[in-house]
C-alpha cells in the first residue's frame, strides 16, 4: 500500500478516491480507519470529501481530533505529500496543515456542478505546462467559500501557493481561490474532485493531470497509457 | 388463529397508561368501532393503552394498506418470460423491498416511498427523514444504495407558501442525501394548484447486491438474540404512520411532533456499520429497519414473516430522554434505527462492528417459540400480543367506488370551443409553456443535490432519464432510471392517465437506450372512503397493472399514501411510476440533447392532432380539460422496440420524447444543451395549429440521426409498422425555424428560449438574484 485513503466517519469519496488512484493510476492505494495507525510504508495520503462527523460544529473541526491527524501530522511535518479533495481541504484548514478557512457559499445552498477553473503557476508539479490553462472539474460542496485574513492572503499570494482559481466564482471565495498548497509544497487542498473526472463515464478527465502531478514522486509506477476504470 | 391468553395483562408501570379504553380513545386512536370488535376476539380481552397504539399504527393504511391490499393484488409481481433479463428475486410486499436481477450474478433492490404528510407540515425534515427511511429500506436488504430520485409535487410557485415548501423539501433531500455520499438523480417535479397544501414528497433509492447477500426480515431461530442498533429512541416522530393515514387539516400542524427529525450522519454511520455486518457469512438471521411504527412494525412483523414468537425488553432500548413509558418507546419513530437478528453465540462479532462505528447495539429480547410479540418494561409485560394480529390478519376493505360528475364533464369538453392559435401568438405561447415550472429547467433543483458522488453519473439530471454506471460493481453496465406521472391525464381519466404515466416512463428509458426491467409505484390519492376518490384510486391501479402486464414489466414493490386531502377537497390522483432499465454498454447510453450541425430529425409516431389535457390548454387558456391521448400499448411497444433496435445499431444519435408541451417544446429541449445549434423543420397542415405544435399525443419521439442513416432508419421503421416523418435537420444557426407547408411561422433564437426555460424556477425563488 502506497497511497493511504483516510476514511473518518462521514467521509463519502473514499471509495471514488481508492477506485481512481488503484483501479485507473495503477497505484497501490488502501482506505485507513481514522482510529488506526498511518502505516509506515505510506508515500502518500489522501483526505477525501464528505461530512466528516456529519459537519458538526465546523467542517472538519471534529475530524481534526481523530486519533490518525497525529499521525497524518508527523507524516506532513517530514515532507510527507496530503492532499484534501472538499471535506478533506477542510479539515487539513481546521488542523492548520493548511492556512484558511472554508464557509458557507455565498449562495447559502450546496452547489454540484461541472466547474471551470484557471490554473496557477504555483510549483514545478502544479503549474501550466504541467494541468494546462484550464481544468474542467466536478465541485459539489455547500461550504466552500475559502477566506484569510489579509496578511495570510498576501502570503500566499506572494509566494505562489494558489494552485487554482474558479472561472466565475460559485461559492463567494476571496480571490476566487479553489485550491491550495503549503509553503513547502508537500500539503494540497482543493474543493473541486479530481478523483470525479478520471473516466470516460465521466463529465470530463482533467482529474487525471492533478491526481498525476499530487502522485508524481510515485510515477515511475504510474502507466503510461491510462485506462479508465 | 391464534391461541387467546384471555387473562388481563398486569399494571403498566406508567400509571398514565392504566385507563380504561372508552370509545373516545379508541376513536382517537383511528380505529372504527367494527376493528374494535375484532381485537376484542382476537385477545379475548380488552388491550391495554400500550396495546391500543400498537393496533393503531400497525392497522393504519400506511402499514397495513387495509384499504389497497386487494386491488394490489392486480399487480404482475414476477416476469412471465422466464429467460428474459430482470427476473424478479424477491417479490412486491415479501421484504423491505424488492430486488431484481441484472446479470453477472448482481441484482437491483428499489423502492419508492411517500412522505407527504410530514412535508407539509415540516417541509426540510419531512422531506430529508422521507430520504431516510428509504435509503434503510434498501441497505437492509443487503444493497449497497447507488442512487436516488425523488418525485415532488407542488402547488402554483408563485404562491409564498408553495416556495417556502419547494425550497424546504428541496434543501431537506439535498441536506440528507448529499451527506450520505448517493448520487441524486433529480427525478420529476410537477407544479399545479390541486397540491395546494398537500404537496407530494415520494423518495426512491435503488441499490446493489449480488444474489447471494439478499437478507430476510424474518426472526427466526428460537433462542437467537434480538438487536437494537442505532441512536438512542426519542420522543419524535411518535404515532407517524398513524398521522400519514389521516387527512391534513388546519390543525395539522399541532401534529408537528410526528414528524420525525432525521440526522443523515447517524444513517451513514448505520449504512457502513450494517454493510460491514451484513458481509460477516452467516452472522445476520434477519433484519429490519425501524421506518414506520418504529420498534413496533419491526418486533411483529420479523416475528410474522419468521412464523415465531419474538420478546424483548424496553429497559434495553437506548433512550435519550428520560422518562419514556412503554407506548412512548414503542411508537416512537425516531429515525436511523434498525433491528437485527443475529446467530446465537455469535453476538460480539456484532458489537464489536457497532462499537468500531460508534452506534448502540443493544440486545433488547429473543426469538421465541410460538406466535406472540411480547413486550416487557420495569419488569411488567406490558403487551401480549400474537404477531399476526397486528400484520397479515390486520382489516382489508372494499369500498364503494364512483366517478365524479364533474371529472365526467370535464372530459366530455370539446377542443372546438377554443379558437386556434393565430401564427403570430405561437412564439409567445412557446415561451409561456416554456416559462411552466413543471416544463422549466430544474436545475435549480438539482445542482443542490450531489449526483456525481459514487463515480457513478453517466447522463446527469435533465435528460429523459438518469444514468448511473454499476462502478460499484466493477461492471460496465448501467442501470438508467425514470420517474413519470401527469396529474392532469389521470384527474381527467384515471385509467389511461396512469397507463400514460407507464408509457412514458418506460418511453424515456427507451430514449436513453435502457430497457425496462421493473417498477415501482407510489400511489398519492385522497380519502379512500369516499366514493370519488377511490374510484380515482380504483382506475389507476387497473389501468397501472394492464400496460405492466402487456409489456411484461413487473411491479416489485412501492409505497401508497392516501387522504392527500386539503381545504377543497382531494389532490388529483398521482400514481407515481418509477422504472429502472439496463443499458449494457456505454456506446448505447443516449442522451437527449443535439451536440453537432447537419443531423436529421425524424419523429416518430405520427400527428394525431389530440390537444386534450395539455399543459398548452392550462398556459393558453388556464383549462383543465378535454379528452386525454389515446394510449395504444402495441404502437408504443413498436416505437420503443423500434428505439432500443435502432439505438443498438448505432443509428441514433440523440432522443426525446414528447410529453409536456408537446412538439415545440421536445425540439427546443433538445437544442438547450450546446450554443449555436439550431434547427429548420417543416411540418405538414392539416388541422389546428394548436394540435400540430402543443398536443401531447402518445408514443412519439424525435430522434436524431446522421444523414448516411437516415434512410436505413426510415426503412426499418416502416419494417417496424412505425410511422416516421422527416422533420428537417441542424444546423449552426442558434435560431429555431417552423415551416407549416411553404408558410414560415415561427423563427426564433434559440438562446432567447433557453433563457425563458432556464431562469423561470430561479426568478421565481430569488428573483433579487437573477
Amino acid at each position: 500500500m502506497r497511497v493511504a485513503i483516510l476514511q473518518f466517519p462521514g467521509s463519502n469519496c473514499d471509495w471514488d478516491s481508492e477506485h481512481a488512484v488503484r483501479d485507473v493510476l495503477g497505484v497501490s492505494a488502501h482506505r485507513v480507519w481514522h482510529k488506526a495507525r498511518l502505516p509506515s510504508e505510506t508515500e502518500a495520503v489522501i483526505v477525501p470529501g464528505g461530512f466528516s462527523f456529519g459537519d458538526y460544529l465546523r467542517c472538519g473541526a471534529i475530524a481534526r481530533f481523530s486519533p490518525i491527524m497525529h499521525d497524518l501530522k508527523n507524516f506532513a511535518e517530514k515532507g510527507g505529500q496530503v492532499l484534501g479533495i472538499c471535506n478533506g481541504f477542510q479539515i487539513l484548514c481546521e488542523s492548520g496543515l493548511l492556512p484558511g478557512a472554508l464557509i458557507r457559499n455565498d449562495c447559502l445552498d450546496f452547489r454540484c456542478l461541472n466547474q471551470n477553473l484557471t490554473v496557477e503557476n504555483s510549483n514545478e508539479r502544479f503549474n501550466q505546462n504541467t494541468l494546462g490553462n484550464s481544468l474542467l472539474l466536478p465541485i459539489a460542496h455547500g461550504e466552500g467559500n475559502f477566506r484569510a485574513d489579509e496578511s495570510v492572503l498576501f502570503s500566499l499570494e506572494e509566494n505562489q501557493q494558489v494552485l487554482i482559481r474558479y472561472d466565475g466564482n460559485p461559492n463567494g471565495s476571496v480571490n476566487a481561490i479553489a485550491g491550495i498548497r503549503n509553503s513547502a509544497g508537500n500539503v494540497y487542498g482543493m474543493m473541486p474532485h479530481p478523483e470525479r473526472a478520471v473516466g470516460s463515464h465521466h463529465p470530463c478527465l482533467d482529474g487525471l493531470p492533478v491526481l498525476k502531478a499530487f502522485l508524481e514522486p510515485l510515477l515511475d509506477s504510474i502507466p503510461v497509457e491510462v485506462t479508465s476504470g | 388463529m391464534s391461541q387467546i391468553s384471555s387473562t388481563p395483562l398486569p399494571l403498566n408501570p406508567d400509571p398514565v397508561l392504566n385507563v380504561e379504553i372508552t370509545d373516545d380513545l379508541i376513536e382517537r386512536h383511528g380505529i372504527l368501532p367494527q376493528e374494535y370488535q375484532q381485537i376484542l376476539a382476537m385477545l379475548g380481552r380488552a388491550p391495554n393503552l400500550t396495546e391500543l397504539g400498537i393496533f393503531s399504527v400497525m392497522w393504519s393504511e400506511h402499514c397495513a394498506y387495509k384499504n389497497t391490499r386487494k386491488l394490489l393484488r392486480l399487480f404482475p409481481t414476477e416476469k412471465k418470460d422466464k429467460q428474459a433479463i430482470g427476473q424478479v428475486l424477491v417479490k412486491a410486499g415479501e421484504e423491505n423491498a424488492g430486488v431484481i436481477d441484472v446479470g453477472d450474478g448482481w441484482g437491483v433492490a428499489f423502492k419508492i416511498e411517500s412522505h407527504n404528510h410530514p412535508s407539509a407540515i415540516e417541509p426540510f425534515e419531512g422531506a430529508a427523514t422521507g430520504v431516510g427511511g428509504i435509503v434503510r429500506d434498501i441497505f437492509t436488504m443487503g444493497a449497497r444504495p447507488i442512487l436516488l430520485t425523488n418525485s415532488l409535487r407542488f402547488g402554483d410557485l408563485n404562491d409564498p407558501h408553495v416556495k417556502r415548501l419547494f425550497r424546504g423539501v428541496v434543501s431537506g433531500i439535498s441536506h440528507y442525501g448529499n451527506c450520505l455520499g448517493i448520487p441524486n438523480m433529480g427525478g420529476d417535479i410537477y407544479f399545479d394548484e390541486c397540491y395546494e397544501g398537500n404537496p407530494l414528497v415520494n423518495a426512491l433509492c435503488a441499490g446493489i447486491l449480488r444474489h447471494e447477500d439478499i437478507q430476510k426480515g424474518a426472526a427466526t431461530g428460537v433462542g437467537n438474540p434480538v438487536y437494537y442498533v442505532g441512536p438512542g429512541t426519542g420522543r419524535d416522530g411518535l404515532g407517524g404512520a398513524s398521522f400519514a393515514s389521516r387527512e391534513l387539516t388546519a390543525e395539522s400542524t399541532e401534529d408537528r411532533p410526528a414528524v420525525q427529525k432525521g440526522d443523515p450522519f447517524m444513517e451513514k454511520l448505520l449504512l457502513e456499520a450494517c454493510l460491514e455486518m451484513m458481509a460477516i457469512p452467516g452472522l445476520v438471521v434477519g433484519i429490519q429497519d425501524m421506518g414506520a411504527a418504529g420498534l413496533t412494525c419491526s418486533t411483529c412483523e420479523t416475528a410474522s414473516r419468521g412464523n415465531s414468537g419474538i420478546e424483548i425488553d424496553l429497559d434495553s432500548v437506548p433512550q435519550r430522554e428520560t422518562g419514556m413509558n412503554s407506548y412512548e418507546i414503542m411508537l416512537s419513530e425516531s429515525q436511523e434505527r434498525m433491528l437485527v437478528i443475529v446467530q446465537k453465540g455469535r453476538e460480539k462479532e456484532l458489537e464489536e462492528v457497532f462499537e468500531k462505528w460508534d452506534l448502540h447495539a443493544a440486545h433488547i429480547g429473543e426469538v421465541k417459540q410460538g406466535d406472540r410479540m411480547v413486550v416487557r418494561h420495569k419488569g411488567v409485560v406490558v403487551a401480549d400480543l400474537p404477531a399476526k394480529s397486528l400484520t397479515d390478519e390486520a382489516p382489508v376493505y372494499d369500498q364503494p367506488a364512483s366517478e365524479p360528475a364533474h371529472v365526467a364533464k370535464a372530459r366530455n369538453w370539446s377542443v372546438e370551443s377554443i379558437p386556434d392559435i393565430s401564427v403570430k401568438e405561437i412564439e409567445s405561447g412557446l415561451k409561456n409553456l416554456l416559462n411552466h415550472p413543471t416544463i422549466a429547467s430544474k436545475r435549480w433543483v438539482w445542482q443542490q443535490y450531489d449526483h456525481m458522488v459514487m463515480s457513478g453519473c453517466k447522463v446527469e439530471p435533465g435528460s429523459d432519464a438518469g444514468v448511473v454506471r454499476l462502478s460499484i460493481a466493477e461492471i460496465d453496465k448501467y442501470l438508467a432510471i425514470a420517474n413519470d406521472c401527469n396529474n392532469r391525464f389521470c384527474y381527467l381519466d384515471p385509467y389511461k392517465g396512469a397507463q400514460i404515466a407507464f408509457v412514458e416512463c418506460m418511453r424515456n428509458l427507451a430514449c436513453s437506450g435502457a430497457k425496462a426491467l421493473a417498477v415501482t409505484d407510489n400511489l398519492n390519492f385522497g380519502n379512500p372512503n369516499k366514493p370519488e376518490a377511490y374510484h380515482m384510486l380504483k382506475e389507476c391501479v387497473k389501468g397501472l397493472a394492464d400496460a405492466c402486464a402487456f409489456f411484461d414489466v413487473p411491479v416489485v414493490g412501492g409505497n401508497v399514501s392516501l387522504y392527500n386531502e386539503h381545504g377543497d377537497g382531494a389532490i388529483d390522483p398521482t400514481p407515481v411510476v418509477s422504472m429502472i432499465g439496463l443499458i449494457d454498454k456505454q456506446e448505447n447510453v443516449i442522451r437527449s440533447q443535439l451536440e453537432h450541425a447537419g443531423l436529421e430529425l425524424i419523429l416518430l409516431g405520427g400527428w394525431p392532432m389530440e390537444l386534450g389535457g395539455s399543459y398548452y390548454l392550462q398556459t393558453q387558456h388556464a383549462k383543465k380539460e378535454g379528452a386525454v391521448p389515446e394510449v395504444s400499448l402495441e404502437n408504443e411497444k413498436k416505437v420503443q422496440d423500434l428505439l432500443i433496435e435502432q439505438i443498438e445499431a448505432g443509428r441514433i444519435v440523440a432522443a426525446h420524447d414528447l410529453s409536456e408541451g408537446g412538439l415545440l417544446v421536445c425540439l427546443a429541449e433538445m437544442l438547450f444543451g450546446k450554443n449555436n445549434i439550431g434547427v429548420s423543420i417543416s411540418i405538414p397542415t392539416n388541422g389546428r395549429i394548436d394540435s400540430t405544435l402543443f398536443g401531447e399525443s402518445q408514443g412519439r419521439v424525435i430522434v436524431a440521426v446522421s444523414s448516411s442513416d437516415s434512410n436505413e432508419f426510415i426503412s426499418c421503421s416502416k419494417t417496424a409498422g412505425v410511422q416516421a416523418n422527416f422533420l428537417g435537420r441542424t444546423s449552426d444557426s442558434g435560431m429555431m425555424q417552423i415551416k407549416m407547408g411553404q408558410k414560415v411561422v415561427l423563427s426564433t433564437s434559440i438562446a432567447d428560449l433557453h433563457l425563458v426555460w432556464e431562469h423561470a424556477i430561479p426568478d421565481c425563488m430569488e428573483p433579487s438574484r437573477s
